[in-house]
């Protein structure tokens, strides 16, 4: 069976990009985080939106489990082949297609990288910039939107998922499909007027179509950017200052963060505020307004602004900041994997001692901290363990530790992000039983044969 | 395994397997390949699978490990201080470790064979390795300052001799004392060290020294990158110790001593930064004075440059094993799309290994009528006043 679906797929892509070696499978078989490996059949590498129709298609024909993978980082097992199968890596259609300039929004394939992208428009188009995600670079912009991904200008945008602008979807069933104004008009500079059908590809784990094409909304860049860190020692106080922080609207993007390491950081509560600006007069005054903004807490001794030499500002204002993927050798080991939760902002304390909490209990090196998204409507809030990976041990209290974490995310009234899949049947407890059965009767409809990545987001 | 507590510590974040621009993949292998297994991240996290039995070693997994072009573009990027030093080390033990467990791909073992067997990739007696300079004005080595070492592929290979003798030649005229050393020279081993065959590199490192001892040389003048690299690099720690010159870093310094002609149309020239130069040693400068002390010469530069440069797929012996061939997206091939995209016509060259490579790539991506592989010294050469006195 499986020789004969490696043949199969070898006739759509060629036999250089097709493999059902033990190599390929063990590697695909896992990413780097805690979830315990699943191996696929088989692993191929599409080059165009017909190829990855034709292994649907196949896939379809054969009631194969089919698995879309970006760059297959994101930590929490999404893309393993839990049922086996074949896992379509789209890094080859990595293309970007198209920049606007005057409607500001780029259209990618479903394999190009952030770091592409960032790299295009610096060459092509340096007024513009796009939201990076804190992932490396070779993180693929699909995938973050896929997953209801945030980055540096989610203050300002939203979502990454709020800034698609629409999308080409090769279906479960083989067909392809447009959403968003692309869909009509053949620009794609909007989701709006239509039915949204972008939101059943969005948060689904690739159990609803692969995306092979995606419209993204681009921002000014701008010439002069700085960064404020607002400290502060009292968590109850965290969702007021956001608040705050975020109502003059100055900010491109707030991250708070909380480690036990460096020393002189352990106990206090650190606010990244980043901003930008066409000129240094402009600068200056969007810099006064954040300051003012939470006046009030400086002239009461009870926080303040960090004074920050400018090389330690040049190392917060870099994007992405590989800083983050140098956690995962904080253990010597080379594993990292952590609970985003999304949730409302006045759950920050509970959040923060909550993880506090855990990492102790659990005794694994943390880093805790937050995304604001859009202008303090939610935040992402992440419980980040490192761990050793050459130690089971640790592999296991790293692992103890997120599924408590998952667990108190949902006691505080947040939403595991990216789920894997324990926190996966978590949220379907949680979950209103009319929206879950929505969920699957759509899942029906769009995939009949059940192929596309089974086993998540199901009970 | 040598350096396998280090597998563990690979995150694979992926910064390796790109420039430091982010301009496009950047890991030779896995930009042929495509798969996780052919990155940097990707090796590591197999060995340690090996070295822990979840997996076994066969063809495809000495495919993968003999695939890396050990360019050092992982070195420079990986997001890890001190760990990423080890990364090649790491890469070069397994290497070894394989080749001990007799899990090697055939072309890999065809030319160690080859290179064990007759001191050279290209099999011919060493005995022949100074018949390159047969009938060139270049005296042989006695006591000029510089003895010029071509390696194997300025010694046998056609295209390698063509440049080998350029680049003597324009080395003399731009006045530096060197010699053609007589004697039965075996290939430098940079790349059998690459490739993990630490005995067989120093017993060819021995031989050579022998040869230079000889001769009591000082100073060599190297034609290729690699030979530079672990003539300067690597034998110091099998007993010779020289002062080590690329041709380039040779020339850098002579070039006020040439005339050149005063109507020669301008050509715009992109420079391909070979990985044992400028990855490996750091010289992203000597090159560049060359071509920019030519008259006509308008140097650009591709997205990937200096420290980001692209391998041209032949490093770490895959020249001779060509592992990496047979798709659209091998390094060469990428290099050429990427030299005519940034409007270069000429696309110079300072290695015969990669001059070798990207010559075969312009053809096949049928821009040879567009864009013209030139060796380094062959672009200034055309370029030289003769007449001048």
């Amino acid at each position: 069976m499986t020789t004969d679906l490696i043949s199969s797929l070898e006739t759509i892509v060629g036999s250089r990009f097709v493999s059902g070696a033990a190599e390929e499978r063990y590697l695909y078989s896992m990413d780097q985080g805690t979830m315990p490996p699943s191996e696929p059949d088989a692993v191929v590498l599409p080059a165009t939106t017909d190829q990855v129709r034709q292994i649907v298609l196949l896939a379809n024909e054969r009631k194969v489990p089919v698995v879309p993978m970006g760059a297959g980082l994101v930590l929490s097992g999404l893309t393993r082949a839990l049922r086996g199968g074949i896992i379509v890596d789209m890094k080859r259609m990595n293309r970007i297609i198209e920049v606007n300039p005057a409607s500001r929004y780029a259209v990618v394939e479903g394999g190009a990288s952030q770091g592409m992208l960032k790299a295009y428009l610096q060459k092509h188009h340096p007024e513009l910039k796009h939201s990076m995600p804190d992932a490396p670079p070779v993180a693929t912009v699909a995938g973050n939107v896929c997953i209801h991904g945030s980055g540096h200008l989610s203050v300002l945008g939203g979502s990454h998922s709020d800034m698609l602008t629409g999308m080409e979807v090769v279906l479960p069933s083989g067909e392809i499909v447009r959403t968003g104004s692309c869909g009509v008009s053949g620009q794609w500079f909007s989701r709006s007027p239509l039915p949204d059908l972008s939101g059943l590809f969005l948060g689904w784990a690739g159990t609803t179509g692969i995306i092979t094409r995606l419209g993204i909304k681009l921002f000014p860049n701008y010439r002069h950017n700085d960064v404020l860190i607002f400290v502060a020692e009292d968590a109850d106080l965290m969702p007021e200052m956001i608040s705050r922080l975020t109502s003059v609207q100055a900010a491109e993007d707030m991250t708070p963060w909380m480690t036990p390491k460096p020393d002189w950081a352990r106990g206090f509560l650190h606010i990244n505020i980043a901003y930008g600006a066409h000129t240094k007069k402009e600068l200056t005054f969007k810099r006064n307004l954040l300051q003012s903004s939470v006046r009030e807490y400086i002239d009461r001794k009870i926080a303040g602004f960090l004074p920050l030499p400018p090389p330690q500002k040049g190392r917060f204002l870099k994007i992405p900041s590989p800083d983050l993927a140098r956690f995962a050798d904080l253990r010597r080991g080379g594993g990292f994997e952590y609970v985003g939760a999304i949730m409302a902002i006045e759950h920050f304390p509970k959040a923060y001692r909550a993880g506090l909490a855990i990492a102790e209990k659990h005794g694994v090196a943390y880093s805790l901290g937050a995304r604001i998204i859009g202008a303090g409507h939610c935040m992402m809030f992440f419980f980040a363990y490192a761990f050793n990976r050459a130690d089971p041990e640790d592999v296991k209290r790293a692992s103890d530790a997120l599924e408590a974490t998952n667990t108190a995310a949902l006691e505080i009234g947040g939403i595991p992000w990216k789920a894997e899949l324990p926190a996966q049947k978590q949220i379907i407890e949680k979950m209103d039983p009319d929206t879950f059965g929505l969920m699957g009767r759509i899942r029906s409809v769009l995939d009949p044969n059940h192929i596309m990545n089974p086993g998540n987001w199901e009970k | 395994m040598e350096h396998e507590e280090i597998l563990h510590r690979c995150f694979r974040c992926g910064y390796c397997k790109l420039p430091g621009n982010y301009v496009d993949i950047n890991c030779p292998a896995y930009l042929a390949f495509g798969f996780e297994t052919y990155a940097p991240a990707g090796r590591m996290w197999l060995l340690r699978a090996w070295l822990d039995q979840k997996i076994e070693a066969g063809q495809r997994f000495a495919e993968i490990m003999f695939s890396c072009t050990a360019c050092g573009n992982c070195v420079e990027q990986c997001a890890f201080p001190e760990f990423r030093d080890r990364l090649l080390l790491a890469f070069t033990a397994g290497k070894e470790a394989l080749l001990e467990a007799g899990i090697v791909p055939p072309e890999v073992r065809d030319y160690l064979t080859r290179i064990q067997t007759h001191g050279n990739a290209y099999g011919k007696p060493v005995k022949k390795s100074a018949e390159w300079a047969l009938g060139l004005d270049i005296d042989p080595f006695s006591d000029q300052e510089y003895a010029f070492f071509v390696d194997d592929a300025g010694a046998f290979n056609p295209r390698g001799q063509e440049i080998a003798r350029s680049v003597a030649l324009l080395l003399k005229k731009a006045g530096i004392s060197l010699g053609v050393l007589q004697d039965p020279l075996v290939t430098d081993g940079n790349d059998v060290k690459a490739m993990g065959e630490t005995a067989l590199f120093e017993d060819l490192a021995e031989k050579n020294i022998q040869v230079f001892q000889a001769r009591n040389i000082r100073k060599i003048i190297t034609l290729s990158p690699h030979s530079f690299n672990t003539l300067k690099n690597d034998y110091p720690a099998v007993g010779g110790q020289y002062q080590v010159f690329h041709y380039t870093q040779a020339l850098a310094f002579a070039m006020k001593r040439l005339a050149f002609s005063a109507y020669l149309p301008e050509a715009v020239v992109a420079f391909h930064d070979p990985c044992y130069l400028g990855l490996h040693n750091a010289d992203y400068g000597s090159a560049r004075m060359v071509l920019q002390a030519v008259p006509g010469i308008r140097l650009t530069e591709m997205d990937r440059n200096r420290k980001n440069a692209l391998c041209c797929g032949g490093g770490g012996g895959n020249f001779f094993t060509d592992i990496l061939s047979g798709g659209e997206d091998t390094p060469a091939r990428a290099r050429i799309r990427e030299a005519a995209a940034a409007g270069a016509q000429i696309l110079a060259v300072a290695c015969p290994l990669c001059a070798i490579m990207l010559e075969d790539a312009v053809k096949a991506e049928n821009l040879d009528n567009t864009l013209r592989v030139q060796e380094l010294s062959e672009i200034v050469t055309e370029r030289i006043d003769f007449q001048a006195p």
